[in-house]
């Protein structure tokens, strides 16, 4: 029964080498930008612009060497939904924090 | 008598099995870092001057360790998609060659900052100020939950190597090795956010 192989075609799809250089490629050049901004500016921006590039590295790190650029939207949509939770816990968290 | 049985294998099932497992562990080391902003929120500037003794030339190496080594386990996965079984597990290697290069340097790091005192508890971290005993407390806590993670990964891909020169794991059936691999890009994708929150802030 050949049907469990052929309803998930993530399974057979197969990335190529050279997509998963170019991608660690972008990753390194984002290491070395981060590098930078955090020695260049001192502004009270820093953090965020630091987390911002880490989360373009996580990104990518999820949608390519995770596959999820290739996955089905259950899969996907699982992912952005624990992302919202645990933004979700930390912005009420800080709804208090920052009012105290 | 043996039976031979056609055996089922439910490919999906076994991948969202494991980004389900990933999603408890994202929550778990999300825990940790809710603790780390609110703390930091708290004491700016002791975090800031905390984060000042870091090293940052061994930190930024370990990055780009980590990076890479996601990079050769994602390549392994598609070399044996290929049928590529050699160059798969050359590959599973060369990540847990990288893992253990982390953990070399994760070890120096420690070394250097347990010789100078501080450490869990230490009289002398003791005597800082209460945010800089924080910022040591979450470093520890959450490099070392890291790390073990790392060793986790390390142990799981050196099962996978033994597996893939075995033939368990082959073209059509790899789905313990992509999971490893999962594993292994989270604990990477941890390391990119912890990299900043300690060794970039300023």
């Amino acid at each position: 029964m050949d049907a469990a192989k052929k309803t998930d075609r993530t399974e057979s799809h197969i990335v190529g080498y050279r997509t998963y250089v170019y991608v660690w490629v972008a990753l390194l050049l984002l290491l070395g930008m981060t590098i930078a901004a955090a020695k260049a500016y001192f502004s009270k921006y820093s953090v965020l612009v630091n987390l911002l590039i880490a989360s373009v590295k996580a990104v990518l790190v999820l949608v390519f060497f995770m596959h999820l650029k290739y996955e089905g939207r259950f899969l996907k949509g699982l992912v952005l939904l624990t992302v919202l939770v645990l933004t979700s816990i930390i912005a009420l968290t800080f709804s208090d924090v920052w009012f105290r | 008598m043996e039976i031979e049985r056609e055996q089922q294998i439910d490919y999906t099932g076994k991948k969202i099995g494991m980004w389900f497992f990933l999603f408890t562990e994202l929550l778990f080391f999300g825990g940790m870092f809710l603790l780390y902003s609110v703390y930091r929120y708290r004491f700016p500037k002791e975090f800031h001057e905390g984060a000042m003794g870091e090293n940052l030339l061994i930190g930024s190496i370990n990055t780009a360790v980590l990076l890479t080594s996601s990079l050769s386990i994602a390549m392994s996965i598609s070399a044996i998609k290929k049928g590529n079984k050699n160059l798969s597990s050359l590959l599973q290697v060369v990540t847990i060659l990288l893992g253990i290069v982390f953990l070399i340097d994760k070890y120096f790091e420690w070394m250097e900052k347990i010789s100078q005192g501080i450490y869990p508890n230490s009289p002398i971290l003791l005597q800082h100020r209460d945010g800089e005993i924080l910022f040591f407390s979450l470093y520890y806590v959450m490099t070392g939950i890291h790390g073990l993670h790392v060793l986790i990964g390390i142990v799981a891909i050196s099962f996978m190597v033994a597996f893939t020169q075995r033939e368990v794991i082959t073209k059509e059936n790899f789905s313990k090795l992509e999971n490893s691999g999962l594993y292994w890009h989270f604990v990477d994708i941890v390391w990119i956010y912890l990299f900043p929150l300690f060794y970039l802030i300023t």
